[in-house]
């Protein structure tokens, strides 16, 4: 990770920690709040909280692993999840997974060299009424067709 | 807009009803009378335990202490389950009334929304509506110039479906991993914190204020003997009109089909994926806590389906979400999921049969929390009722797809 | 109630501990609870585990364990409860209401064999090389549920590397039942933290930060986690091999010395007691092993009370009287290198507080490869130390690259007394029909000051019997009755005492050269405190950074070990509260028989002042050889 980087991830804890106080009921929103800008928790920023919140930095590690939409790697600036529960299944989420992986050359799981896609599944979103669907980090798309997948594809692809 | 049909449609829930009108006459009453009214009410925790919550915040209440806390369980993680989602989104309002009747009832000052990551949409609209309610002097200090301060926080969960397990739920809001905690003590005597804490589901408080405004007689004069009022039911699967729908306690599962539109229906899973998965044959029995019981999820699944691929897609889930801490959740999912792709390959033994099924009971009891408890529901709801055509691989159709 | 339990502020697992009330009438006194048809009046709070104890019904357990806060997660001690449809696990369930249980039904029988054959299906099971074959939590629960297949399989294939990347402490994950025992240790118990339950699901794990080696964590190698694993998961780095192979070498020269806690806990090895010192057993033992000299680190253990007793009162000395700003107190000990590495990770600034004396072990090594060396004409390059200790710590600790002042590392191998037993067991011996006999010389006849090392407590007593006789000129046993300062013996967490200097006597010939004269400590009151735990240190030092009380104390005893080292990471499995109380009193019954009692009365103490370190303690030679420095680690290791 670049120097600045890691610098600004660090300012940034440092900010959010002045809000959110260092109570250990402020652990996940604090670590919610890296991800979602950073789109990862790397170690030096866990080591960082851990240090300012007096825990062990083992503990922040143990919930960063717990929680599906916290993670240590760097994911993309898109993050593409499929819902894999069985209404979406049914609806057709395989057709939805094969069209993405195919437009965006990334297997489930994987992470663009370029940081600006990750690609993977989800549990249950609570959208079964109108499966299939996706998200792309919190926005959702339902009922999801070839069509409005590609249309789907092609704004986030002008939106640099 | 389909939601608005459906609205109407409603008994309770969805019926006709003036914004705050709940929680002002609420407000206007004493905490017994509140009680009195759920109680003969009969409303049970719509999550799925069925707990009374009448009893859960009369031990709440009676519990001493400086501090309490009431906690909206929006952790609607149930596969098939979005009928919360709806009601955050449409009738927020209900919710955070009842909310806020919890904690005048119980005596506290705090109530925490806690909302699962997958709706974090939703937070941003949710705040609002906080903002316009403190505006309004129905949330903050003093509310509607009584000697009663309350305020809403909403927090965003992660990613972990067993924190729609209360305990979990209360550990993942203290900062820790989503693990089920043992009981007793139980979060009425000791749960944020450490403090009392009523823990109810989204639709449980969003009933409360119609109960308030209409009489705990009134609403029991629904449903059936054990289970009374109204149930909200996620529709999904085969059928035309998947959705929300709010039936009464009793609606048999061939009513339901009915009003979907469901054609050529080979199975019904209820209760979402911990829930159970019965047959044509079964299509008489009834939505109710003393026969087929519900946190709100219908799955229907068409002649055209493999129950195989189904269960597997099920036992994966568990597999993943199980919070890990305990042998039966940990190790048994795994063996379940195992077993079902040993039937996929026809590599099952009858005496492996047994001896499985066996540890599906004892996950049943000896898990540490409900994800565990209710894991092994589905397999073997749909090894019993599918019995042909999941050991008879030529009746099968291919199991990759659904 | 254990004082583990009460004084612990776990950070991770506070929720899941059962509270129970001191005083049954706190909360509205006895409940009634029928067990098996059988009925008892229990405390309220009482779980049903203690219940069923208190009744003789045995109920099978994995996770609990009487040092550690409750976690309730392995499921095998499930027993039915009636009006309760899912079974309840007896060790976390607190009796709050008269019920009614079952400990044997078909239903709990049935579930606790699931869940047994279940946990087996997880473990790679490697019985025959494991270190854990025949006392293994595990095998007995197979053995007791008459395992005789593996229903849901048995784990072959490897998933996890043995990290044996510490000098100390082995992680072989693949053994792991996920009873969490060790994670309560090091979070809980011992408030270091390097293990957790990481991830979720399939793949939750007991893991370390980031999944680091255990080289590259912040442990102690404190080993208690070894103590309380069920299984083979956690064991140390056993140096067996290369000991065999030096005693094998006619060229080398072996010698063992031996600390003060494993003889009155190898027993237990052999199906003793817990408490029966086999001093002169193991004495004869390690000779017929093959060790060419068997030494007592008691001697060690003497020579470092002079030197840390004189280091204590320079330092009072260079603050008090000279107004030193650079010299520190409280000067806390530093013979446990699980507490030293503890302070250099965690609060490194309190480092210039550390005692610079070696501990007994390092200390002997330096004069084992110079002043023996130069007595017997062997040469120290063929000269092989090996040290027994009830200690894991104790391999690092002797791994350090600065432990070797005399050119040579002081000492080559430290061996835990589990692994002596294993050697002792290879030969051949059945250890309690041994004859006895004693240590070699010259560093046999130690005192009783550095026998009682092993418990908590006991450096401090050794410390206070010189440091008052030396400076007060009366005899300790005018002070304390029989010697005993019974006042930092016994398990509390924190002890303390404070001892009023009413007079005091001429400088010894030994400290002259040191001090002028001790007048400006009459009337001054000594104050000192014992810690043992490192949960209870850290206690401590958070006093003093607030300035609270302990800042103004003199010297500080901490053991890193719940009890001392006779609780050490190194000592036969199983532990508890009580096993560790009856080898504490095997050490002080033995202690009372001795003739020498006192560090300073040793002669081999006063010979080799007089032949070897003539400038005394704390002269050029000792800081040479006998003190050490410290490495500022903190808690964080940066790629």
């Amino acid at each position: 990770m670049f120097v600045n980087e890691k610098e600004k991830i660090l300012e940034f804890i440092d900010t959010i920690i002045d809000k959110h106080g260092i109570e250990r009921t402020s652990l996940l929103p604090i670590l919610g709040e890296i991800q979602e800008k950073f789109k990862c928790v790397p170690e030096f920023a866990q080591q960082r909280v851990a240090k300012i919140m007096d825990i062990h930095p083992v503990e922040v590690y143990s919930v960063v692993s717990f929680y599906s939409f916290l993670n240590v790697e760097k994911k993309g600036k898109y993050i593409l999840r499929v819902c894999r529960s069985v209404s979406c299944d049914l609806a057709g989420k395989e057709k939805v997974v094969n069209i993405l992986e195919r437009e965006l050359g990334l297997k489930i799981g994987e992470t663009s060299a370029d940081k600006k896609y990750t690609l993977e599944y989800t549990n249950c979103m609570g959208l079964c009424d109108e499966a299939p669907s996706l998200a792309i980090n919190d926005q959702v798309y339902t009922k999801l067709t070839t069509e409005k997948l590609y249309q789907i594809l092609s704004e986030i692809k002008e939106n640099k | 807009m389909t939601e608005k049909i459906r609205k109407r449609d409603g008994l309770i829930i969805f019926s006709e009803y003036e914004k705050f009108s709940g929680l002002k006459k609420a407000l206007s009453l004493s905490q017994d009378d509140i009680l009195f009214e759920l109680k003969s009410s009969n409303l049970k925790g719509r999550g799925g335990a069925g707990f009374p919550i009448s009893t859960k915040w009369m031990l709440t209440a009676a519990a001493q202490s400086s501090e309490k806390y009431v906690v909206c369980n929006a952790d609607e993680g149930e596969p098939g389950t979005f009928k919360d989602r709806v009601l955050l989104k449409e009738m927020p309002y209900l919710i955070f009334e009842g909310m806020i009747i919890a904690g005048y009832t119980i005596g506290a000052k705090k109530g925490i929304v806690y909302l699962r990551g997958e709706y974090n949409y939703l937070v941003n609209p949710l705040n609002e509506f906080l903002d316009e309610m403190k505006n309004e002097n129905l949330l903050g200090e003093n509310i509607l110039g009584k000697d009663f301060s309350f305020e809403i926080e909403i927090f965003s969960g992660h990613g972990a479906y067993v924190c729609g397990e209360e305990t979990a739920l209360l550990e993942s809001l203290e900062g820790q991993r989503g693990e089920a905690r043992n009981r007793p003590p139980f979060p009425v005597n000791r749960g944020y914190k450490g403090f009392p804490t009523t823990v109810n589901n989204v639709e449980s408080l969003s009933t409360v204020p119609h109960i308030i405004m209409k009489g705990g007689s009134w609403y029991s004069q629904f449903g059936t003997e054990k289970s009374k009022g109204t149930k909200l039911i996620s529709v999904s699967g085969d059928c035309e009109k998947p959705g929300v729908y709010e039936i009464e306690w009793g609606t048999s599962i061939y009513d339901l089909l009915e009003l979907v539109k469901a054609e050529n229906t080979k199975a019904v899973q209820v209760g979402g994926a911990s829930g159970v998965c019965v047959n044509k044959s079964q299509f008489d029995r009834t939505i109710a806590y003393e026969d087929l019981s519900t946190g709100g999820s219908i799955m229907i699944f068409n002649e055209s389906r493999n129950m195989l691929a189904i269960l597997k897609n099920f036992m994966e889930f568990f597999v993943e979400e199980s919070c890990g801490q305990c042998t039966p959740c940990r190790i048994g999912n795994q063996k379940l999921l195992a077993f079902v792709e040993k039937i996929i390959q026809n590599e099952q033994t009858f005496s492996e049969l047994n001896k499985i099924k066996e540890l599906a009971e004892t996950m049943k009891i000896a898990s540490k929390c409900g994800l565990g408890q209710s894991s092994p529901n589905p397999f073997l709801s749909i090894l019993e009722n599918f019995k042909e055509e999941i050991f008879d691989s030529n009746s099968r159709g291919k199991y990759e797809h659904v | 109630m254990s004082m583990y339990k009460k004084e612990r502020t776990p950070i991770s697992h506070q929720a899941l501990f059962v509270e129970k009330p001191a005083h049954p009438e706190d909360i509205g006194g006895s409940v009634s609870v029928k067990i098996n048809g059988k009925d008892l009046i229990v405390p309220m709070g009482t779980t049903i585990l203690e219940a069923c104890r208190m009744m003789g019904y045995h109920v099978p357990t994995l996770c609990h364990h009487e040092d550690l806060c409750i976690a309730g997660v392995c499921r095998v001690c499930v027993v039915e409860v009636d009006g309760m449809k899912p079974l309840q696990a007896s060790c976390s369930f607190p009796i709050m209401a008269p019920i009614s249980i079952k400990t044997s039904s078909p239903k709990v029988r049935k579930a606790r064999q699931n869940v047994i054959d279940l946990l087996i299906s997880e473990h790679k099971g490697e019985c025959y090389s494991c270190v854990r074959n025949n006392n293994c939590e595990l095998q007995s629960l197979s053995k007791e549920y008459g395992v005789e297949s593996y229903p849901y399989g048995h784990r072959t294939e490897t998933k996890h590397k043995i990290d044996n990347t510490s000098y100390s402490i082995v992680r072989e994950m693949d053994k792991c039942v996920h009873c969490l025992r060790c994670v309560r240790t090091c979070i809980d118990l011992q408030e270091v933290g390097v293990l957790e339950a990481v991830g979720r699901g399939d793949e939750t794990h007991v893991g370390t930060f980031m999944e680091k080696m255990m080289s590259d964590v912040v442990c102690i190698n404190c080993g208690q986690c070894i103590n309380r694993c069920p299984t083979g998961a956690l064991h140390a780095n056993d140096p067996r091999d290369m000991i065999w192979e030096a005693i094998d070498n006619p060229q080398k020269h072996v010698i063992i010395q031996t600390a003060p806690s494993p003889r009155a806990a190898i027993g237990e090895e052999f199906g003793l007691e817990p408490g029966t010192s086999l001093t002169g057993e193991m004495n004869t033992a390690m000779r017929k092993i093959g060790f060419d000299r068997v030494f007592d680190t008691n001697f060690a253990a003497d020579l470092t009370i002079l030197e840390e007793g004189t280091e204590l009162l320079l330092r009072l000395y260079k603050k008090l009287v000279l107004n030193d700003e650079n010299v520190q107190v409280p000067q806390f000990t530093s013979c446990c290198p699980g507490w030293v590495k503890f302070v250099e990770h965690f609060y490194p600034e309190i480092i210039p507080n550390l005692s610079t004396t070696k501990s007994p072990q390092q200390m002997f090594g330096a004069v084992l490869k110079t002043y023996y060396s130069e007595k017997s004409g062997i040469k120290p390059e063929d000269i092989v130390t090996v040290a027994v200790m009830p200690c894991s710590a104790k391999k690092y600790e002797c791994n350090r690259p600065e432990m070797n002042s005399s050119g040579y590392k002081d000492i080559d191998f430290g061996l835990t007394t589990r692994e002596l037993a294993q050697m002792i067991r290879e030969s051949g011996i059945y250890l309690p029909e041994l004859e006895k006999s004693e240590f070699d010389d010259p560093f046999g006849d130690a005192s009783g000051a550095g026998l009682i090392f092993g418990a908590t407590g006991g450096v401090m007593e050794a410390a206070l019997r010189t440091v008052l006789e030396l400076v007060t000129g009366k005899k300790i046993e005018n002070l304390f009755e029989n010697m005993d300062i019974k006042e930092v013996r016994g398990f509390e967490g924190i002890k303390t005492l404070q001892i009023p200097v009413t007079e005091v006597g001429e400088v010894p010939e030994i400290l002259k050269h040191l001090v002028p004269d001790w007048n400006w400590l009459k009337g001054a009151t000594i104050k000192v405190a014992v810690a043992h735990g490192t949960a209870n240190a850290k206690k401590i030092i958070k006093n003093i950074k607030e300035g609270g009380e302990f800042a103004g104390y003199h010297f500080i005893e901490v053991m890193a070990c719940p009890g001392g080292c006779i609780g050490g990471g190194g000592q036969p499995i199983p532990t508890n509260e009580k096993i560790r109380s009856q080898r504490a009193k095997a050490i002080y019954s033995e202690e009372k028989i001795l003739n020498e009692r006192k560090s300073h009365d040793n002669p081999k103490i006063k010979k080799i002042y007089s032949e070897f370190l003539t400038e005394g303690p704390c002269g050029h030679l000792s800081h040479k050889l006998l003190h050490t420095h410290y490495t500022v680690r903190g808690r964080e290791f940066v790629n």
